[in-house]
């Protein structure tokens, strides 16, 4: 955390409004210090003088000078100013987290209290405060600060709520955490930044405010001072000397720009950050000739992000028509990312390379030529190529209907009339077996329970007349009955129409069930291909057998403990030299951690086992 | 070691006509030192009567009771009840060691810091994590920390919700074995839900299933997997993968039927529009269309709330209820 506050001070701008800050602060401290003598001597020979080389900016109606009491009027404005925040930030934080500590009813009341005071104006609150309070800086503080309040009340209400959701906060609730340290130790931490952030803003804003209020007679009195006092009695003089009306209002521009600024530097450097690099991608070489029956051809894929990282290391397959290839691997081992290259959707930074990549015989790699091309690329995606993602909430527009989101895609690629379009896209929801289609199609997603929008999202990729459905995690967010009824769909539009299928899935024991074949994908690289009907006992590289062990299924002995892979996952950004899954393996040898094995034979192993150790393998391990 | 039951209990999300049922009359009864397992698809309820149980959501109906004491949740009291959530990303605070947790969990006066050392070792952490950020851990050690932060809160009953579906594969098994050992170890009452039967029948003793808000069958883990009474419970039987199952099983007749809608549960029994041996295949059974099921599952083998369960329980004088005939045509 420290460290981002310092990148935040290392931008150009950062740097700049935190200097500029200082400064004003610094300015603050000491000015009354050095220099409260000159500013209070009177000089009655040079009365409401203009700047002259004695006094710069000249002097006001008692021959005092007007440079030295900007400089010095600067405590009071900043202290005032600051007050006035902090009152603010403590009522905005009391009546924000009020709701929190209150329990239900107390709570209603507080965001109810919040609501109101959100409503009035704010300059309106402050002079209403004002009144209140009596003419004077303590007045003007107190309706400045209460004026602010709600503001920030409301920031906090929303921020707490945010919090408040989340399960660590039900944890502690549990653990018998009472509801002020809940406060103190759980909500206030993980709101604090944006909290600091805007106090700092709103500092900017409440000098401002202040030097408004002292300007109209309402705020400093005298014979105290600050800028807002000072710009009111010059004004009458603006047209004789404006020196001594601008002086004190550049400095009210300069104070409030440097509270400002530093806010809106650091809002922005704690903020999502993005490490910028440049997206390209490696024109195929010379395309080797290919088997006519090929509908995607991937080779020696390769997926890096700034870091550098790769996470995906030369992967090599061909999915070839009306085939159903499982991509299966722990979370971290690149499975999605080549999902997503193959979908071309990997969005800079991250950089995609490879020797091949080619869908229906068509290159989807490297910058085409001439725009009329890329142009077809796009419809042959548009139309050939449907992908379905995990989480089928979030992959449909909430505000949209579910048929016209379907029929989206048929009218831009297809070219078919508004009308044609809705038909298909009824005529298709039926295909995936969406009950009552036509009314179905009328409706809004939140309308279809998870299964019928996995449903609805397929029947997306069947609007055209698609080659290749990727499915990533297609089955995850489901449940177990509803699963099976996806994967049975997957398959029967896969043998009626032939449409080859790649689907990702961390759970091999869903893949075993509907591909022909499947990939295991470890760190990035595949390390075995093997048909899914040996998958129970022709595996041969130790972490597919792993894996398979590790699943608990209703056959699982259970007076014995779940055997389990040890270690963790290889971090893709600190891969070792040699087998990444060595360390982790029980068969690993010297040749295993210097060596990296290749996948030869459909297996990158140096000791693949045979199907006859298998079985010892399952008991031997723990 | 505790027995916490769960008497009649209802949650009601909203009110008025918009008002959801989520929780509906669960009878549930956790024996001391046992693992009931609880499943049932997402939205039948099997969360919400967890949250119920720890007081994050209260009962409209019914009552929650520990040792037959009827549980009260007041803030800054010890809580005999300890969760275990789902998702380690979100249950852990990011801003506080994990050390800082577990202690926060303790009963007042305990000795802190051996005691968290001692818990992460339990758990099988090293020691010098005490002072990590949750951000430096992966998501199997953060499962581990939060596991020992609910073993610190000395619990009488340990409620784990979903506590391995965001881990992988190869990290659900470390996780599943440790829960187990610990159980046994500390002896804990424990509800353990998931919607994963196989990993449900690897760590529980009693297995209950339930569907829109109710529970329709529980019995011993054994029985209810071997011999399972209630059509919903063969379905989630079949969904299941066995080892080496190279196929899809194959469709039954109303598997595309869509889950009911939770703000208008059907009426009588609240399976019947999916129901493969139920009205929409058998059209003679016209009762499972208003005849509320659950009324006589009391009678019935593992509580089924199904009018054509096979076992029929009838009560013999006080004693305990005997298996009394089993129906040949009724499935």
């Amino acid at each position: 955390m420290r460290t981002r506050w310092i990148a935040v001070l290392r931008t150009p701008v950062g740097a700049g409004a935190g200097l500029l800050l200082l400064g004003v602060l610094l300015l603050a401290v000491f000015a009354p210090v050095l220099w409260s003598h000159q500013a209070n001597a009177i000089d009655t020979d040079h009365l409401l003088q203009g700047s002259s080389a004695q006094h710069w900016l000249g002097t006001d109606n008692l021959g005092r000078d007007i440079f030295y009491r900007v400089l010095v009027a600067s405590r009071t404005s900043i202290l005032l100013a600051l007050l006035a925040t902090a009152i603010a930030v403590v009522t905005g934080l009391a009546l924000g987290s009020a709701p929190a500590i209150l329990g239900k009813r107390g709570g209603r009341a507080a965001i109810a209290v919040v609501n109101i005071a959100v409503a009035f104006p704010g300059l309106l609150l402050a002079l209403f405060f004002a009144v209140v309070f009596g003419v004077g800086a303590k007045g003007a503080v107190l309706a400045i600060g209460f004026a602010g309040a709600p503001s920030f009340a409301r920031l906090t209400q929303t921020l707490v709520a945010g919090v408040a959701e989340r399960d660590f906060i039900a944890a502690a609730r549990i653990a018998g955490v009472g509801r002020f340290r809940m406060l103190v130790r759980h909500i206030l931490p993980n709101i604090a930044e944006p909290l600091v952030v805007n106090a700092t803003i709103g500092a900017g804003g409440t000098l401002l405010a202040f030097a408004g209020l002292s300007f109209i007679g309402l705020g400093v009195q005298p014979p105290a001072y600050d800028w807002g006092r000072m710009l009111g009695e010059s004004l009458s003089g603006i047209y004789v000397h404006p020196a001594a009306a601008l002086a004190p209002g550049v400095a009210v521009v300069i104070a409030g720009l440097a509270f400002n600024l530093f806010g809106e530097a650091v809002a922005k450097g704690l903020g999502v950050q993005v490490p910028r690099a440049r997206w390209t991608s490696r024109t195929p070489e010379a395309v080797p000739a290919r088997d006519s029956d090929a509908v995607l051809v991937v080779e020696d894929l390769q997926v890096s992000f700034p870091g550098p990282v790769t996470p995906v290391r030369g992967v090599s397959f061909t999915i070839r028509k009306g085939e159903i290839v499982g991509l299966v691997g722990e979370s971290g081992s690149g499975k999605s990312l080549t999902a997503l290259a193959v979908a071309q959707l990997i969005e800079p930074p991250g950089q995609v390379t490879a020797a091949e990549l080619s869908f229906l015989g068509a290159p989807l790699l490297g910058r085409l030529p001439v725009r009329s091309t890329a142009a077809t690329r796009r419809r042959l995606l548009g139309t050939s190529f449907a992908m379905v993602f995990q989480d089928p909430m979030t992959s449909f527009n909430p505000t949209k209907r579910i048929g016209v989101q379907l029929a989206e895609g048929a009218r831009e690629h297809q070219g078919l009339s508004r009308r044609a379009a809705m038909n298909r896209a009824i005529d298709r929801l039926r295909a995936v077996r969406v009950p009552a289609a036509e009314r179905r199609a009328h409706q809004y997603p939140h309308e279809f329970s998870g299964g019928m929008r996995q449903r609805a999202m397929i029947g997306m990729g069947l609007m055209g007349t698609p080659a290749l459905i990727v499915a990533d995690e297609p089955t995850t967010a489901l449940d177990v009955t509803v699963q099976r009824q996806v994967l049975r769909l997957l398959e029967t539009i896969r043998s009626e129409d032939d449409v080859a299928v790649l689907l990702i899935s961390h759970d091999i024991s869903v893949v075993a069930e509907i591909c022909d074949r499947v990939l295991v994908m470890y760190a990035g690289r595949v390390v075995e291909d093997l048909p899914a009907t040996e998958l129970a006992t022709g595996a041969r590289h130790p972490y597919t057998r792993a894996l398979l062990a590790a699943v608990p299924d209703l056959d699982t002995a259970l007076d014995e403990p779940l055997a389990v892979i040890p270690g963790r996952p290889v971090d893709p950004a600190r891969l070792p030299d040699g087998c990444a899954f060595a360390a982790r393996c029980s068969f690993a040898s010297d040749r295993c951690r210097t060596e990296d094995p290749v996948l030869v034979d459909q297996v990158a192993c140096w000791h693949p086992q045979a199907q006859a150790e298998y079985s010892s393998f399952r008991t031997g391990q723990r | 070691m505790s027995e916490l039951r769960f008497d009649d209990v209802t949650v009601r999300f909203g009110r008025g006509g918009r008002a959801l049922t989520a929780v509906d009359g669960v009878d549930l009864t956790v024996p001391s030192g046992q693992v009931v397992g609880l499943v049932g698809e997402s939205g039948s309820g099997k969360s919400t009567l967890a949250r119920a149980a720890v007081g994050l959501a209260e009962p409209a109906g019914g009552q929650i009771l520990l040792d037959g004491v009827p549980l009260r949740h007041r803030p800054g009291a010890r809580r005999p009840l300890q969760m275990v959530f789902q998702d380690p990303y979100s249950s852990l605070d990011p801003r506080m060691t994990v050390g800082d947790s577990i202690a926060e969990a303790m009963p007042r006066g305990a000795r802190r810091r051996d005691e968290v050392v001692r818990l992460l070792e339990l758990v099988g952490l090293d020691a010098d994590r005490v002072s990590a950020y949750p951000g430096a851990l992966s998501g199997g050690q953060r499962q581990r920390v939060a596991i020992a932060r609910a073993v610190a809160g000395q619990p009488d009953v340990l409620i784990a919700d979903e506590i391995t579906s965001a881990l992988d594969v190869s990290i659900q098994g470390t996780v599943l074995n440790l829960v187990r050992t610990l159980q046994r170890e500390l002896r804990l009452s424990m509800l353990f839900i998931s919607h994963n039967l196989a990993v449900v029948r690897y760590v529980s003793d009693i297995v209950a299933v339930m569907y829109l808000g109710r529970i329709v069958e529980v019995g011993p883990a054994r029985d209810v997997l071997g011999n399972p009474q209630h059509p919903y419970t063969k379905e989630l039987l079949a969904a299941a993968p066995r080892r080496g199952s190279t196929a899809l099983p194959p469709p039954d007749a109303v598997a595309d039927a869509e889950p009911a809608d939770p703000h208008h549960p059907p009426a009588g029994c609240r399976f019947h529009p999916r129901c493969p041996v139920g009205p929409l295949i058998r059209t003679d059974r016209e009762h499972c269309l208003t005849l509320d099921p659950t009324t006589e599952a009391d009678h019935r083998l593992h509580r089924a709330a199904c009018h054509h369960a096979a076992g029929v329980l009838r009560a013999v004088g006080s004693n305990p209820p005997v298996l009394m005939e089993l129906k040949e045509d009724s499935l």
